[in-house]
């Protein structure tokens, strides 16, 4: 029974969507014959398909399609934007670091565990921001549904 | 669309990061994007804002599109992927993201002028939205992708990644636990 039950709910599922052709009519006809259960299941399906039939989701305002690309594109753009913006900020960031650190060192009247002491937390911020920066680089290569935000 | 452009040059264009050629691709599918987000958030403005920001995802990863793939197929799983995300976080405020259960069915125009069948059926729909939000995600999933708006098999395997015969059976108990709970209604 189980292949033909199998076989039965498929061509059940194709004839309530009209979709069986004349041969899998005929089988259709033959497994009913021989699995009469199924007979009552197959018209109760097809009156509930015509139901849903006359029923659609609901449509938004023309309006909402009209202005759907715009609202595509704006965020495409933005997104751009923001990348743009991380790149200045990083590079900005970087080089006020430098020269931060620069004149730091060639600051004569700090004390020298001072400057080992801003310098240890300079470099440790670094070393965290790279590293996140390499666990995301790693996670978008290998992971398939990278362009799922997280 | 331009006749002479196929989609499949459309997408080749957007691989190359032409914004325009994106643009008909999204206007080319927009309506089925946002039904498909509509049947995943039951939420009008929330199926605009996720459809919107697939594309957008879309867009991001164009370029790891497999030429030969159905454009929609690939979308609907970045659609899918960006909705389980958006109820995991939605979770985390609401208890259950299904509280609002506004009917997003309506009936299609026929000749029937009679109040009385008007009102049954306006009844009959309600219920059946009901009945169709009570049903687990992966029945209410299916039903919608098939009986809403008339994917194939093949096209719905390609969305789940599933097989035929998988979507076949899903399909067959998703209609009967339907059927079933509708079956005062439909007998009447």
């Amino acid at each position: 029974m189980n292949n033909n039950s199998e076989r039965l709910r498929e061509l059940i599922v194709k004839e309530v969507d009209e979709l069986t052709t004349s041969d899998e009519k005929l089988e259709l006809k033959s497994l009913l014959n021989k699995y009469p259960e199924f007979i009552q299941e197959l018209n109760e399906q097809k009156k509930m398909k015509e139901v849903s039939k006359k029923m659609k989701l609901k449509s938004p305002p023309q309006e909402v399609f009209d202005s759907y690309w715009m609202g595509v594109y704006n965020r495409i753009e933005r997104g751009i934007g923001w990348i743009i913006f991380s790149v200045g900020a990083v590079i900005l960031i970087t080089y006020g670091l430098f020269k931060f650190v620069e004149t730091l060192i060639s600051d004569s009247q700090l004390e020298t565990i001072v400057k080992i002491g801003i310098i240890g937390v300079i470099a440790g911020i670094v070393i965290i921001f790279v590293s996140v920066i390499r666990e995301k680089l790693t996670i978008r290569k290998t992971d398939k549904y990278k362009e799922v935000q997280r | 669309m331009n006749d002479n452009i196929s989609e499949q040059s459309l997408l080749e264009l957007s691989k190359k990061g032409d914004k325009e050629a994106f643009g008909m691709i999204v206007k080319l599918y927009m309506k089925r994007a946002y039904f498909s987000a509509l049947a995943l958030t039951h939420s009008e403005d929330d199926a605009l804002d996720l459809s919107q920001e697939a594309f957008v995802r879309a867009y991001r990863a164009i370029r790891s599109f497999k030429t030969g793939m159905k454009f929609f197929t690939w979308y609907y799983r970045i659609l899918k992927n960006l909705f389980l995300n958006w109820k995991r976080d939605r979770a985390k405020f609401v208890n259950d993201y299904n509280e609002k259960k506004e009917n997003l069915i309506e009936l299609i125009e026929d000749d029937t002028h009679q109040p009385e069948i008007e009102y049954a059926r306006i009844e009959l729909n309600n219920i059946l939205w009901n009945e169709i939000n009570s049903l687990d995600s992966q029945k209410r999933e299916i039903i919608i992708l098939k009986d809403f708006q008339d994917y194939s098999y093949q096209e719905i395997a390609d969305m789940l990644e599933i097989p035929v015969g998988t979507v076949m059976s899903r399909l067959y108990n998703a209609r009967k636990k339907l059927k079933d709970r509708m079956k005062v209604y439909i007998n009447e």
